[in-house]
């Protein structure tokens, strides 16, 4: 395991830097902002004494290298700070939120992942035929609609003519899995619909890729019919780009769905953050911000990993 | 109905040609071969690229490549035309009946799958043997093909062996499901000498032992006279002739079999050493850049004017890198490098423009190493003008010298490097390289992807060109027949180390060092029973030992 391990070592490692700088540079964007936190809480008409104390109060005549190591060492420690809005805890506020995005992109990608690699086998297998055509019509489709407009059709559709599920996907902890599920059926649907093509059309280029290889002539001579070359001895090998792309598509899941949870009303991340960007909560946004490039982050983390760890020469060297 | 294993009729196989500026057309590559494999023979298939020889033997197996289609004929085996069966009947043949061994082992494994998985494959697939037989026979093959630990071999991943040990597993591969027939597509083209001649002692016997019948195609006469109990000829998919080994080898019909049979006779004789060598190379020690171990260990050769030096080894012996070093891509970390009586710069940024123009190189590959967008006229004259300042008409006239030179003519000026054959290309590049008028060339393995007869036409013509000129050659080769044919020194290069150094007559010539001896002893000879020979007196000296 000698040069894969320390490979993914060197993985981890760039990914905490990495994300140390993004911090940085959140939190110094949020600053360079126009506008004063004091001054956004008590409004235009609050007198300079009690803008000075507010200003105190909140830290905010300390030099901002002072306050980034505070609220970076307090966001490592799990608070990030109040809300200015309501006064509540951020991290509490966000928590429940955050279960709720990631429970919504896990049942997307659950759907999506599979069903995009499937459909890129299936292209593979039926090169240049109709069913590799029909894929990509439809794929390339459905990724070109912009996402609230197929979220509004399909809610028109299934939700209000078919009625087959709820249009407004709201869920608390007081209902039970079959429920919550009925009741995020739309948003995964269209979730779906909107990272399948990059997956399938990824898949369908990677194993095309290496369909060329002499290898694959050996299996074919073995008798092999097509699936079975392309599921044993394509596809193994494809692994590093597909697995990039859907590490993507998942980061996207998670932070991309601001959209469609404001278009289903779904009480996740997304809303939360749209609703404080809109109020100019700075701690909110910088909280939001810093979980978003941390998942990001994370997920082309692992993609890496895995991509190191499908090599059978770093992970069985001579 | 007959009771031949293979009996192939009349066969035809046909392809897309995509001609440069012109509409893809139809052409047929293979017109009309027929013959017949008994059970446990083999059949050597010969012939130069394009004749048409893998194309045969993956009909074999009822298997075009690429665009490859079989548009006629018939391929009977084991009493039955594969080619009515449909796919699906092939796929049922594939792998089970009859198997293929591929020219390069090292592309031709999976290299996500141990090789375990991939040797056993077929036979499980196509439940000719459960899991566990498949394994038990993967491991006797192991054994039987001479491969390390037999046991746990299979465990390893492909890139963990190296290529003869491939080349072996692949054989294993082909016979594992206990086919009735293997096609072997040249498979110790890719070795070096002293491999091939274990690997194909090594598939010999497992032919023997296990009574398989077996196609055996290779460009190497030499090699296919050791292993077939009948050659064909073919050219341009054409069959030329069709007999036994014995009736090939030792009294050829046709003029072109006759030409194969012939071929490297070329005959130099070597020139004396001058006083004042143009080249000398002291004491070289190298190694690439990020690597702890160096690639070239005090290395010192000397090249006299108008003279060839032979560098050969096999590959991983550093004889290329001597070159990058010569040519001041790789600087050395110890010696130096006098040209012309003059101290060369190590580095090339350094080197002079005359520098330069006075060490030419010719490359293995004359494929790549042309711009596919320039004309033949273009690229010869760039030298000329980079060199010499040459422009216009003058130019025109002396690229036209030149193609004259190289015997191609001027009507080839404003051809493309796609509408020349392997052999033309090759030529090009030499009239590029003579272009600069250098006193010296570097060549590359110039002959290796060319086939017999077009190097052997390559080889007269370096020499010819060496007396008009006056030019001196390093010529780096890995095939000794190339040596003999043109060198007038040589120095023998293993693991980055000159073993033998001296003129021609010395150094091939006993009393041999080991390795020079085990080198020259490797060669595959044209004459029947040389393999037996070289392995029973291998054999005796190590039980001498």
């Amino acid at each position: 395991m000698g040069p894969a391990l320390k490979l993914v070592a060197q993985r981890v490692a760039l990914g905490l830097l990495l994300l140390f700088l993004v911090s940085a540079l959140i939190f110094a964007g949020t600053q360079i902002l126009p506008g004063d936190v004091a001054q956004s809480i008590l409004g235009q008409s609050a007198t300079p004494e009690a803008l000075a104390n507010l200003r105190r109060d909140l830290g905010l005549n300390e030099p901002a290298i002072t306050r980034y190591f505070d609220w970076l060492v307090g966001a490592l420690q799990g608070d990030l700070g109040t809300a200015l809005t309501n006064g509540q805890d951020i991290a509490k506020s966000i928590g429940g939120r955050m279960k709720n995005t990631l429970f919504l992109a896990f049942w997307a990608a659950v759907i999506a992942v599979p069903l995009a690699i499937f459909l890129g086998l299936l292209a593979v297998r039926f090169r240049d035929r109709w069913p590799d055509k029909l894929i990509s019509a439809v794929t390339l489709a459905s990724i070109s609609i912009p996402e609230f407009l197929i979220g509004y059709v399909i809610m028109y559709v299934v939700g209000v003519k078919l009625r087959w599920f709820p249009s407004v996907a709201m869920i608390n902890d007081s209902m039970s899995l079959g429920e919550k599920l009925s009741s995020i059926a739309m948003p995964v649907m269209v979730l779906t619909l909107v990272v399948l093509a990059h997956m399938m059309r990824m898949t369908r280029a990677a194993i095309l890729n290496v369909m060329q290889s002499a290898y694959i002539e050996t299996a074919e001579l073995k008798g092999l019919n097509r699936f079975q070359v392309i599921c044993r001895h394509a596809f193994p090998n494809s692994i590093a780009p597909i697995v990039n792309v859907v590490m993507l598509n998942l980061a996207y899941l998670v932070v991309g769905v601001v959209v469609i949870e404001v278009v289903f009303t779904y009480p996740g991340m997304g809303q939360y953050l749209v609703d404080h960007v809109s109020k100019r909560d700075v701690p909110v946004v910088q909280a939001c911000g810093l979980i978003f490039a941390a998942v990001y982050i994370g997920l082309n983390m692992v993609a890496d990993i895995v991509s190191i760890l499908s090599n059978p020469r770093l992970r069985h060297p001579k | 109905m007959n009771d031949a294993m293979l009996d192939v009729r009349d066969l035809r196989i046909g392809a897309t040609a995509y001609p440069p500026g012109e509409p893809p057309r139809e052409i047929e590559i293979v017109h009309g071969v027929s013959f017949t494999l008994e059970k446990g023979k083999v059949l050597g298939l010969i012939g130069e690229s394009g004749a048409g020889k893998s194309t045969i033997g993956l009909a074999a197996l009822g298997y075009g490549r690429g665009g490859v289609e079989i548009t006629g004929g018939e391929v009977w085996v084991n009493g039955r035309d594969i080619l009515k069966g449909g796919l699906r009947g092939l796929r049922q043949l594939r792998g089970a009946e009859v198997s293929y061994v591929a020219q390069s082992a090292a592309a031709a494994f999976n290299p996500a799958k141990r090789l375990m998985e991939q040797v056993t494959e077929a036979a499980i697939h196509h439940n000719r043997f459960s899991r566990s037989d498949a394994e038990a026979r993967a491991v006797a093959l192991f054994a039987k093909l001479g491969l390390p630990d037999p046991e746990t071999f299979g465990n390893r991943y492909p890139h963990q062996v190296s290529g003869g040990q491939l080349q072996r597993a692949m054989t294993a591969l082909a016979l594992c499901p206990q086919p009735d027939l293997v096609v072997f597509d040249e498979p110790t083209t890719a070795l070096d000498v002293t491999t091939q001649i274990d690997v194909l002692a090594a598939i010999k016997e497992a032919i023997r032992d296990t009574g398989v019948a077996a196609l055996y195609i290779t460009h190497d006469l030499a090699v296919v006279a050791q292993v077939s109990d009948d050659i064909m000829v073919l050219r341009d998919g054409d069959m030329v002739e069709y007999g036994s080994t014995d009736q090939i080898i030792n009294s050829p019909q046709e003029d072109y079999t006759r030409a194969l049979v012939s071929v490297r006779s070329i005959e130099h004789a070597e020139k004396p050493p001058t006083p004042d060598p143009v080249l000398r190379v002291w004491g070289i020690t190298a190694r690439y850049k990020g690597t702890p171990f160096d690639v070239l260990h005090d290395v010192s050769v000397d090249l006299h004017p108008g003279q060839t030096l032979a560098v050969v080894g096999e590959s991983g012996s550093g004889k290329s890198t001597l070159a990058r070093v010569i040519t001041g891509l790789l600087p050395p970390r110890a010696g130096g490098i006098e040209f012309a009586g003059r101290t060369l710069s190590p580095a090339l940024e350094r080197r002079t423009r005359e520098d330069l123009r006075e060490v030419q190189m010719i490359y293995q590959m004359a494929d790549v190493a042309m711009n596919p967008r320039q004309t033949v006229g273009t690229i010869i004259g760039r030298p000329l003008e980079f060199y010499f300042g040459m422009r216009g008409a003058e130019k025109r006239k002396r690229v036209k010298e030149l193609l004259d030179e190289i015997e191609m003519g001027d009507g080839f000026i404003d051809r493309y490097p796609a509408e020349l054959s392997g052999g033309q290309k090759q030529r090009v590049c030499i009239a590029r390289a003579l272009a600069a008028k250098p006193r010296m060339i570097i060549c590359d393995e110039v002959t290796s992807a060319l086939d017999p007869l077009v190097a052997d036409g390559i080889l007269k013509l370096l020499l010819d060109l060496q007396k008009i000129e006056n030019v001196a050659y390093l010529f780096i080769t890995h095939d000794l027949a190339t040596v003999r044919a043109i060198a007038d020194s040589i120095a023998v290069m293993h693991r980055g180390k000159v073993v033998r150094y001296g003129p021609k007559s010395q150094v091939l010539n006993p009393p041999f060092d080991d390795y020079t001896d085990l080198l020259l002893s490797s060669v595959p000879e044209m004459k029947l029973g040389w393999l037996e020979q070289v392995i029973a007196h291998r054999r005796m000296e190590s039980a001498g030992n």
